[in-house]
């Protein structure tokens, strides 16, 4: 038997959500979770074959760019004293940003083009990847150093062999947070300016006052949050199997 | 094989360790170096691997033909530092592979090896599943691979029971005496030093100026109860109370 606790608690969360919106009775302002299914059964063409590609290329536009970047800046840094200290509060800096705020600034910038949601992403996402990748690569013993030393390693050694297999846990836990932060990003991003995606559909239809279908794209979004996140999960299993294996 | 001539050193924050030291290790020697604690055996490790530089003196490795000691040595320190991401196969074709060796070509010539270290049937296992003694065993052959004739081990087996470490100095022996090796020897333990070396090393004065040498009166093969000979009494005795007159200076 596996864990039941949390599904137990879904179900009955749900139930009573079910139970409230009934007795409440207004569709347009809290529908009910059958509600939401039914209707999310009735446009899943749409929301799945048009507008979920559209959020998903988004998304994977995104991490792929903060992955880049933010492993390049996290390995910049952890290479020498000057540079973290310089970047280190732009970093944290960046993240007072008020993203809410700023969306509305990429829209003039790229227009109503991908390039807007794809900026919203990386400005959130590459902080944590960033982060911890940088606490993973600075987390290297320095017995371990010389130890690479006295086999007469070089520095392209040491790092390959050892600093990114001693950051990658970190990498991954940075990577999990940056996955559900980034459907978070780009529904964002389509809230403010977009012409299609799941973000983009779920304002459209509260302006026509159809709560079951302003959920119904949530319903989706969630999904794949959740799908994003076990995905890195298994990539990172697959990885890291000495951790595991022990 | 090695030679400290007149070699001093001093740690940038200070502290002085070695003062115009000088000895000599003869190629094929087991030579144990003991000390008090905080005497400088590890700094002499330091010095030999190339991890440091003498302010003074010269420090000379028959391996080493452009001063550049640097990988020309096997160093095990006294923590395993086994890769945790390697396996054992792995973890000890690593000096291979920083040579510059194949990866297959290097787990064809370390396999072989895994049997006659005592450590068949582990290839595939990760460093966590090992025991003690077994780490230490893979942590040596690691040594044993940078293929260097010249190995430094520092206290290797402190942290292993005491029956674990009388087997694994007798293991030791036996790789030694096949290999052809030259071995530094760092202990704390007296009878550990008498059971194994040619010769003894002890550290006198801080900062150290010399070293007492101490020929070890046994052939070889050596069993257990060799050390309980008269002559290695008195000397066991007497290298106890060196110890203990250096630490109350
Ligand atoms: N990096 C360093 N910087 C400054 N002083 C150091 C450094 N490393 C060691 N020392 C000092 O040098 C002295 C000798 O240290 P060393 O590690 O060589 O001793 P040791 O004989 O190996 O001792 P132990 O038996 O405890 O391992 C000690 O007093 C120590 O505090
Ligand atoms: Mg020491």
């Amino acid at each position: 038997m596996k864990n039941m606790t949390s599904p137990l608690i879904v179900i009955m969360f749900l139930s009573c959500w079910e139970l409230g919106a009934r007795l409440y009775d207004k569709a347009f302002i809290l529908p009910s979770p059958i509600q939401i299914f039914i209707r999310f059964w009735e446009l899943k063409k749409v929301l799945l074959l048009q507008h979920l590609p559209a959020t998903l290329l988004t998304i994977i536009i995104g991490l792929l760019i903060s992955i880049v970047a933010g492993t390049a800046i996290a390995v910049w840094m952890s290479s020498s004293l000057g540079i973290r200290k310089a970047l280190y509060p732009i970093l944290i800096a960046s993240q007072m940003i008020p993203i809410i705020a700023l969306a509305p600034i990429f829209v003039l910038w790229f227009g109503y083009t991908i390039w807007s949601k794809v900026a919203v992403t990386v400005l959130i996402t590459f902080f944590p990847i960033t982060v911890n990748t940088f606490d993973g690569l600075s987390s290297d013993k320095k017995e371990m150093q010389e130890l690479f030393l006295t086999m007469g390693a070089t520095k392209k050694d040491y790092f390959f062999k050892y600093s990114v297999p001693t950051a990658l846990p970190q990498f991954f836990s940075g990577l999990k947070i940056a996955v559900t932060l980034s459907v978070i990003g780009a529904a964002i991003g389509e809230w403010l300016g977009a012409q299609a995606g799941l973000g983009y559909f779920s304002r459209r239809m509260m302006t026509q006052f159809d709560g079951a279908a302003v959920f119904a794209p949530i319903f989706v979004l969630t999904v794949l949050g959740v799908g994003l996140f076990f995905c890195v999960t298994f990539i990172e299993n697959r990885l890291l199997k000495w951790r595991t294996k022990n | 094989m090695l030679s400290f001539n007149s070699v001093s050193f001093t740690y940038q924050s200070g502290g002085n360790i070695l003062d115009n030291l000088s000895f000599n290790v003869r190629p094929g020697e087991f030579i144990s170096i003991v000390g008090v604690s905080g005497s400088g055996k590890s700094t002499i490790f330091r010095l030999v691997t190339g991890l440091d530089e003498p302010s003074a003196g010269i420090i000379s490795l028959a391996s080493d033909q452009n001063n550049q000691r640097l990988g020309k040595v096997g160093y095990m320190p006294q923590q395993d530092l086994l890769l945790p991401w390697r396996t054992i196969l792995e973890n000890a074709c690593l000096p291979l592979e920083i040579a510059g060796m194949d990866k297959r070509e290097a787990r064809n010539q370390v396999m072989p090896l895994l049997h006659e270290f005592g450590l068949a049937g582990t290839k595939d296992d990760y460093p966590a599943k090992l025991s003690g003694g077994m780490k230490q065993r893979v942590a040596f052959l690691r040594a044993v691979l940078s293929g260097n004739p010249l190995l430094l081990l520092d206290e290797p087996f402190s942290a292993l029971d005491a029956i674990t470490k009388l087997s694994m100095q007798e293991w030791l022996v036996t790789q030694w005496e096949r290999r052809k090796s030259t071995v530094l020897f760092i202990t704390h333990d007296i009878e550990e030093a008498l059971f194994l070396s040619d010769r003894i090393f002890l550290l006198q004065n801080k900062p150290v100026t010399s070293v007492d040498v101490i020929e070890i009166p046994l052939g070889r093969p050596r069993t257990r109860s060799d050390l309980h000979r008269p002559e290695m009494l008195l000397l066991k005795e007497k290298l106890m109370s060196r110890l203990q007159s250096e630490v109350t200076v």
